[in-house]
């Protein structure tokens, strides 16, 4: 850079006042869930799939009131009906005005004036109203299950990987031993035994469940008591319990949340997959696996039973993929300027 | 390991004694029928003898006597029946990881552009859609609807592809991800820029250099991998009704045909278990850092 | 001098989300044949990116040249295609990087990797690659080069590994070798090992180096001209000794400053205030205007050019213009020699030894970890010393010496296999009651070497400092506690406003403030410094060292000074512990022990030490430690023995007659 001589005065060579102090922090205080919220965000398949959740959990739970058909309500006479929905019966080509694929308006045929937005089952049911009630038992026993696998893991893992030494040793030991176990077969053994419904169903799936919570936080604990902060708190005089509730669990946190997570999918996927084997619940409670499996036997005359309960399955699955990858992402601290 | 199968098969044992409809208790069998079995598995005597019967029947391979099938032993159907399982799970398999390494190397190098995005979300999907719902899409497009391939049974190969479609696209987006990570991990690898630094190009760079890396770590999920594609059978056999292992194990569980239940059980829990240890060994000789420990100088 | 390599205004920039970020902002230097060029700056500095683009390294996107030449060879570099630069990388120009642990592909066998770069440069057929492989190991120093080279990485030790790389370096006979702080990761004797290894390389093969380092010791040792980077800048340019000898830009002042001189005991290290601007938003004139306390007004305004202060010597500062005041330069910047002030010390410090109270006494402390059936890591192994109450006890090691070890045990982090510690005349372990534990908690606290784990990241650092106020109720309610923090936050030079912020957006030297103010918080009486400023810059180390030494004196403090940087402990330590292999091999007073090592081991690693004076260095010999050697092939054990008053050595009975009849004279100097 070339500057004139006459630019530089005098008094440009004088020493400098002093300027502001030089411990200065030029960003607002952000907490940590506030920055991973913010990269949450950015992330647009993640967020997407937020989104979703939340739109499904309420349909789960508002969609049933939405139309005045019952659950239960049987009627021969409307039996297997394609869906119908009041606006969207104007394009043919989505499939929603009550024409079947044989091109025969079912509705005429049979002289129904209501509109039956996903159509009714072979016994004349709702689908619509079984739909979302079913969603809601799926997403019931998912959640229960995840929760007791959060507790159980956590406590486990935990307990295994603060004590360390010989507890560690055992406790990891017979870790090990259920590992060996197909996770499905003992779910499968438990439901003979028991007999499906929703609290047999979901105790088998927690019984061989935790294992992956414990052994992610036992992973986490372990890696966090190398840090020093945790060595300055011993020194510190800190107890067991100040160290569990102040510092190791809230920084495990992200794990734990993440793997609670990538559980809630597979717990709705066992469950349907136990009604294709005939160990699901059985009627009249309705979840989304025992919609899948009825809609499977009309596949090819009645193709909308099967298909809003497996787009319906899919995206729930989907979306809780998609949050997990996103959280995970968020989660990772990367290099901050 | 010897551990976990004792307490599968102890775990199945004392199952089977509480279980409604088992011998004791079944009024379909004649008299005749509970003869034999009472004196086939001891059931007069104390629970404990029946225990060690029991044991020594499993090392014998015998796991009893089918009640569905009138005489037949459990053994004889298992391996019967395992043929079209292994064939589907092997294809599966194979397919699916070969397939699955590609997509994954090359959303990895393609990171950040479209083609990474795209192959990520395929592979969300295919992870999150299951099998069952891809099964009866298949059937229904494919072979319904276009008539292409065969939807059921398994008269020859063409057979084969739907339902190992079916099965491996768990296989395939599991995989893709995986290797994903693992070469986007190895790429960022100090001794990468050690490579560029020394004028290589990226052809060699990808292959020799970082392929080994990021494979070495799929071995370890080739074992729950398996478990998924063992219980992968079980719905994709029945869809497309394929007289493999999976079929016969779910139909067993409607029919309450209890000796082939726990026979079929025990068997899969050998089948993993033995390819855990596979995995560990082949991991242990693939992995440079496993196979020659120290000698530090 | 014939130029090799000429860089002309050379910018490279980074795109990052948050916007354009110039890590280097127009450097210009030349390379000439058979010399060696030190690049020096501190993290930020923008030298690493500086040397990977030479070899267009950077990875783009995000990071892209926007401007500039780099001629070599008769072609401008940043104009070359990436597969014309593929033939220059590795036979014209090498690399070699910072960490050997990571720098080697752990599944390919050293003798492949080096093999590569010699059958693609040179296109030589596999045999012969594979025997200059083995004539190239030979070169640089590894045994049984024949054996070895289907070794895998892993089966090396570091400093093995690194010159392995430096093997892989060299197999094309380059031209030009760039080192990017290849021994920052190394111990001190591996270190001068490698720094001497690569000297002779240059000799033997005529080679030019470029070696970036912020560690000024190394480049006294090993560099003919030297450029000083800040800020993605050279701020000054000029032969070895006249960089060290007359150097003009206060940055540079600042960096020689803040070393301690192993030849000097000062007061106060000269520090630099604050930390490197943000090249996001690089500002407006000088980039170290804002912390230079010699800057003139005209530095807040516009950037000085290259002034020349010799043909070889250029300096980028406005106080080298004409109208510019004449600046006064510290003391500790003049010719560092021996200083009188040595003598006078040490007899003081005799006197005060007998009168002074023994705060903690470690008598034969044995520290084994189990490492698999019936194997034991003996991290310590019989150590025994004294720390005296308001002294100051320098422990220092290399890596696997054992001292970190004891700091953890002596504050209770392990319990000790064996052995005992004697605090205030009490044992510190065995049953306490809570009250006791809580007592002992409270008097002896630590201070950690890594600052970016060292604090929990969930808590706010008002809450990190109060952890120890919480635990022991030391305050009646929480304007107390608050009250007590902002003291606390102000004692260690940070302001009361960072009492609810988070760690993550404070520095690293800013981090280690804020671990001693936690440790501050419970008015301990002895604090143990586990590598306190080993992972900090340079200018950061000064002010850090500087806060505790002013704390010690102001709240009487006894320390135990935990580090590896031999400089900075004697600089800061009364008397020095060396550990080896677990076990103490000489104790004394700092300044005895530098004048004076008897054992052989601490002659070695004095000797390795590099010292920022290129005079110095140019002339020292490297002492090389062989145990077996040391221990005339007795059986006995060699046992702490004092020889001289406060000065003691791990000798056999043997030795130690011989050592005190030679110094028989001298000990009653001082008057026993």
């Amino acid at each position: 850079m070339i500057i004139k001589n006459k630019e530089l005065t005098d008094e440009m060579f004088l020493p400098a006042k002093s300027r502001n102090s030089t411990e200065q922090i030029s960003r607002p205080a952000n907490t940590y869930w506030q920055d991973v919220w913010r990269r949450f965000r950015k992330n647009k398949a993640a967020f997407t799939g937020l989104i979703l959740i939340t739109l499904i959990l309420l349909l789960a739970i508002f969609g049933p009131y939405a139309n005045h058909y019952g659950y239960d309500e049987q009627n021969l006479s409307r039996a297997n009906l394609p869906p119908k929905i009041p606006i969207l019966e104007r394009f043919p080509w989505i499939g929603f005005n009550g024409v079947d694929i044989n091109g025969v308006d079912k509705y005429e045929e049979s002289k129904v004036t209501g509109y039956y937005w996903f159509g009714t089952d072979n016994l004349g049911r709702d689908l619509w109203t079984r739909i979302w009630k079913g969603t809601r038992i799926s997403l019931y026993i998912a959640f229960l299950a995840a929760t007791i696998d959060l507790i159980i893991g956590v406590a486990y893992g935990g307990i295994s990987a603060y004590y360390g030494g010989r507890i560690d040793n055992m406790m990891q030991r017979i870790i090990e031993v259920l590992v060996g176990i197909p996770h499905l077969i003992v779910v499968i053994l438990l439901i003979l035994v028991l007999q499906p419904g929703i609290i047999s169903i979901t105790l088998a799936m927690v019984i061989t469940g935790w294992v992956g919570m414990a052994r992610i936080v036992r992973g986490q604990v372990l890696k966090l008591k190398e840090h020093e902060y945790i060595l300055a708190s011993k020194t510190l005089g800190a107890k067991n319990t100040r160290m569990i509730w102040k510092h190791l669990i809230p920084n495990s946190m992200g794990p734990i949340i993440i793997t609670t997570m990538f559980t809630i999918p597979t717990a709705i996927f066992t469950e349907a997959f136990l009604s294709f084997i005939g160990l699901g619940l059985q009627p009249p409670i309705a979840s989304l696996g025992t919609l899948i499996n009825d809609g499977y036997k009309l596949l090819r005359i009645y193709p909308h039973m099967l298909a809003f309960s497996a787009i319906i399955i899919s995206l729930i699955m989907i979306s809780f993929n998609l949050v997990g990858d996103g959280l995970r992402d968020a989660l990772d601290p990367k290099m901050r300027k | 390991m010897l551990v976990t199968f004792w307490v599968i098969a102890t775990f199945t044992f004392f199952l089977m004694q509480t279980l409604p409809g088992s011998p004791f208790n079944d009024e379909r069998l004649s008299e005749s029928q509970k003869e034999r079995l009472y004196e086939r598995y001891g059931m007069d005597e104390p629970v404990p003898l029946q225990y060690i019967t029991y044991m020594k029947n499993i090392f014998k391979g015998d796991f009893g006597v089918s009640f569905q099938y009138d005489g037949r032993s459990v053994s004889n159907i298992i391996g019967e029946r395992i043929g079209a399982s292994a064939v589907l799970g092997t294809q599966s398999l194979i397919v699916g990881t070969i397939l699955g390494i590609i997509l994954g190397i090359i959303a990895a190098l393609r990171h950040n552009t479209s083609i990474d995005y795209g192959a990520m979300v395929i592979s969300v999907i295919g992870i999150s859609v299951p099998n069952f719902v891809f099964a009866g899409l298949l059937q229904y497009w494919v072979g319904v609807r276009l008539q292409w391939l065969p939807v059921a049974f398994w008269e020859g190969f063409e057979y084969s592809i739907l339902p190992t479609i079916s099965l491996s696209v768990f296989v395939i987006a599991t995989i893709a991800r995986f290797m994903r990570t693992e070469m986007l991990d190895v790429l960022g690898q100090d001794y990468i820029v050690t490579a560029r630094a020394k004028g290589l190009n990226g052809f060699s760079i990808i292959i020799k250099h970082s392929l080994r890396n990021a494979a070495i770590p799929i071995v370890t999920i080739l074992g729950p991998m398996t478990v998924s594609l063992l219980t992968g059978t079980l719905v994709i056999e029945k869809i497309f009704s394929v007289p493999g292992l999976g079929e016969q194990f779910v139909k067993s569980i409607m029919t309450n045909d209890f000796p082939v239940i726990m026979g079929v059980t025990l068997f899969y829990s050998i089948l993993f278990i033995g390819i855990v240890l596979i995995v560990d060994i082949l991991y242990g000789i693939i992995d440079p850092r496993i196979r020659l420990s120290g000698g530090v100088k | 001098m014939e130029k090799i390599l000429d860089v002309k205004n050379l910018q490279v920039s980074f795109d990052t989300y948050a916007g354009e970020v110039k890590a280097v902002r127009g450097v210009s230097f030349h390379l000439n044949k058979g010399e060696t060029l030190a690049i020096v700056g501190e993290s930020g500095s923008g030298k690493s990116v500086t040397s990977k683009s030479l070899m267009k390294l950077i990875p783009n996107p995000p990071g892209r040249i926007t401007s500039g030449e780099i001629l070599f060879d008769g072609k401008n570099l940043v104009t070359l295609t990436e597969k014309q630069m593929q033939n220059i990388r590795g036979s014209d120009i090498s690399m070699i990087f910072q960490d050997p642990m990571t720098s080697l592909n752990p599944t390919m066998t050293i003798g492949k990797q080096i093999m590569e770069s010699i059958i693609k440069h040179q296109k030589l057929p596999k045999k012969k690659a594979k025997d200059k492989t083995i004539e190239i190991l030979e070169m640089v120093g590894i045994p049984d080069a024949v054996k070895r080279i289907s070794n895998y990485p892993h089966q090396f030790s570091g400093g093995m590994r690194q010159r392995v790389v430096i093997a892989m370096a060299i197999s094309c006979n380059p031209k030009i070798l760039i080192a990017d702080e290849p021994t920052t990761a190394l111990d001190v004797t591996i270190q001068s090992q490698i720094l001497e290894l690569l000297k002779n390389l240059q000799k033997k093969m005529e080679t030019s180096i470029i070696f970036i380092t912020h560690d000024l010791g190394v480049v006294a040792n090993i560099a003919d001209r030297v450029a000083v980077m800040y800020a993605g800048k050279i701020v000054e340019i000029g032969t070895v000794n006249e960089i060290f000898y007359n150097p003009q830009h206060p940055y540079t002042w600042g960096l020689l400053g803040a070393m301690p001189n192993v030849n000097y005991r000062g007061e106060e290290l000269i520090t630099i205030p604050g930390t490197p601007p943000d090249l996001l938003n690089p500002p407006t004139g000088d980039a170290f205007a804002a912390r230079n306390q010699y800057a003139l007004e005209i530095d807040f305004r516009f950037e000085p050019p290259m002034f020349k202060v010799s043909d070889t010597h250029y300096a980028a500062t406005w106080l080298l213009h004409e109208k510019a005041p004449k600046v006064i330069l510290p003391e500790s910047l003049n010719k560092p020699g021996l200083s009188l002030s040595n003598e006078k010390s040490k007899e003081s410090l005799m006197k005060k030894t007998d009168k002074r109270q023994k705060l903690l006494e470690i008598k034969n402390l044995k520290q084994y970890f189990r490492t698999g059936n019936k194997q034991f890591l003996k991290a310590v192994d019989g150590l025994s010393f004294d720390i005296y109450k308001g002294e100051t006890f320098g422990l220092v090691g290399e890596s696997g010496c054992g001292k970190s070890t004891t700091g953890r045990t002596i504050s209770r982090i392990y319990n000790a296999t064996d052995g005992e510690i004697l605090y205030n005349n009490e044992s510190i372990f065995g049953k306490k009651s809570d009250s006791e534990s809580q007592k002992l908690n409270q008097k002896i606290q630590m201070i950690f070497q890594d600052p970016y784990s060292s604090l929990n990241p969930r808590l706010t650092v008002a809450d990190i400092i109060a952890e120890g106020m919480d635990i022991h109720e030391l305050y009646m309610n929480k304007k107390e506690r608050m009250e007590r923090v902002y003291e606390l936050l102000e004692t260690v030079g940070l302001n009361r406003e960072h009492a609810n912020r988070y760690p993550h957006e404070f520095s690293g030297g800013q981090r280690q403030r804020i671990g001693i103010a936690r440790a501050l918080a419970v008015n301990p009486e002895f604090i143990i410094a586990d590598e306190p400023i080993s992972a900090l810059d340079v200018s950061i180390q000064a002010q850090v060292v500087n806060l505790l030494k002013r704390l010690q004196k102001e709240k009487g403090l006894t320390y135990l000074f935990i580090a590896h940087d031999l400089s900075m402990v004697k600089y800061i330590s009364d008397r020095i512990g060396v550990m080896y292999k677990g076990r103490i091999v000489e104790l004394a007073e700092s300044d005895e022990l530098y004048q004076n090592p008897l054992h052989p081991y601490t002659k070695s690693l004095l000797s390795a030490i590099p010292i920022p004076d290129p005079k110095t260095e140019h002339t020292r010999k490297r002492i090389k430690f062989d145990e077996k050697l040391s221990r005339n092939g007795e059986e006995e054990e060699p046992v702490l023995r004092e020889v001289k008053k406060g000065h003691w050595v791990a000798c056999s009975e043997q030795e130690y007659l011989k050592i005190n009849n030679k110094d028989s004279e001298v000990i009653s100097i001082y008057g026993v």
